[in-house]
């Protein structure tokens, strides 16, 4: 009688409590999207902005049929399309028409004296409609950076080629937390170096009110 | 006759289930593990944009959310203009300010400086109210901004 084994516990409704759980995790929750395009705003400023010489500024204007025109290196409102842009930006930027203390020495570009000075002279202005869609908004933008990263990764693999990595890569790899201190301490000058060399100078007009 | 009954009885065994519940305990914890709870409900559409020249969002605990798009068909009452919202409900873009300065008063003060504003904006929606965010951010010196969107060719999407 005291002698009697223990009874063996029926696990046979483990599986079913298991798939409750399971069928609970997987209607609650999404899995995120954490990437997007960072964006820096200006600050509010007081002072007149300075003034520009038109050469250096490639004028972007989207119209509320999601159209694009371009006012660059004297022509006067072109439509351009999307997929032309980024080449078009590259071009731009790349251009170095500087002469004197202004000479681009990095430089690939034509050298035309109607186009932008050098890398840290030219601007890339936006202006939207209030109408324009936000996927547009966003190709646009997305071309914009992906024309500073081609010049960047370009600069990048130039001037530290015995990294093997492009800007891209080694701001991705600076900016991952199990990057060791040692090597983000080797990257981030490298990628400072780069990003003045190259600055992102981009400016957004307010919007126009379409009527 | 006995004979073949006999082996006819002696079919297919029965399977094990034993380990069935290892298999699906197993896939619990992945989906426990890898997945995310959502902050807050979402009350508009929100399918994203894509892009291709993405970066990584920092650190999640550093991030404020703005969403917008148009109402879901859940909320149809509210209309079919895009609009804003906030935490769990719709907002007004004067609201944003109030909620900025919320967030920050949660955080600690050293940490005020790397708050990111996330716009996570449906990909229908106009520019109009996106630059009037865009503009109330300003004013709260709210500068660090990202769109959120999804990997992928820009470019495709549109037909361009």
């Amino acid at each position: 009688m005291a002698k009697r084994a223990a009874p063996e516990v029926n696990a046979g409704s483990m599986a079913d409590i298991a798939f409750l759980l399971l069928i609970f995790f997987l209607v609650t929750t999404t899995i995120e999207i954490d990437s997007g395009l960072n964006r820096k705003l200006p600050p509010i400023e007081e002072t007149e902005p300075p003034i520009i010489k038109e050469r250096n500024i490639f004028q972007l204007t989207v119209n509320p049929n999601n159209e694009l025109f371009l006012k660059a290196a004297g022509s006067e409102g072109d439509l351009i399309k999307l997929k032309d842009l980024r080449k078009a930006a590259v071009a731009f930027l790349d251009n170095g028409g500087g002469k004197g203390e202004d000479a681009c020495k990095a430089c690939k570009g034509k050298r035309n004296p109607e186009s932008s000075d050098n890398f840290q002279k030219a601007i890339i202005s936006l202006q939207n409609d209030r109408g324009t869609s936000y996927e547009t908004y966003i190709a646009v933008q997305n071309e914009i950076i992906a024309a500073y990263n081609v010049l960047r990764n370009r600069e990048f693999e130039l001037k530290y080629p015995n990294l093997g990595i492009n800007f891209v890569e080694a701001d991705n790899e600076y900016n991952d937390a199990r990057t060791s201190a040692s090597r983000k301490a080797q990257l981030k000058d490298k990628i400072e170096d780069i990003k003045l060399l190259i600055p992102q100078k981009f400016s957004e007009a307010e919007p126009k009110k379409s009527n | 006759m006995s004979k073949f009954k006999k082996k006819k009885d002696g079919g297919l065994p029965a399977i094990s289930t034993a380990s069935l519940p290892d298999i699906v305990f197993m896939l619990l914890f992945f989906f426990m593990v890898a997945t995310v709870m959502r902050q807050s409900t979402l009350k508009i559409q929100n399918s994203l944009p894509a892009a291709d020249q993405v970066e990584k969002l920092a650190k999640r605990n550093l991030l404020m959310y703005i969403y917008a798009g148009k109402p879901s068909s859940a909320y149809k009452q509210f209309g079919s203009e895009a609009r804003i919202q906030l935490n769990d409900k719709f907002a007004d873009v004067s609201e944003i300010p109030a909620f900025i300065a919320a967030e920050r008063a949660d955080k600690r003060e050293e940490e005020v400086p790397f708050l990111t504003t996330v716009l996570s904006v449906d990909k229908e929606t106009n520019m109009g109210i996106i630059s009037d965010v865009k503009q109330k951010l300003r004013e709260v010196n709210a500068l660090k901004i990202n769109y959120k969107t999804r990997k992928g060719d820009a470019l495709q999407s549109l037909n361009q």
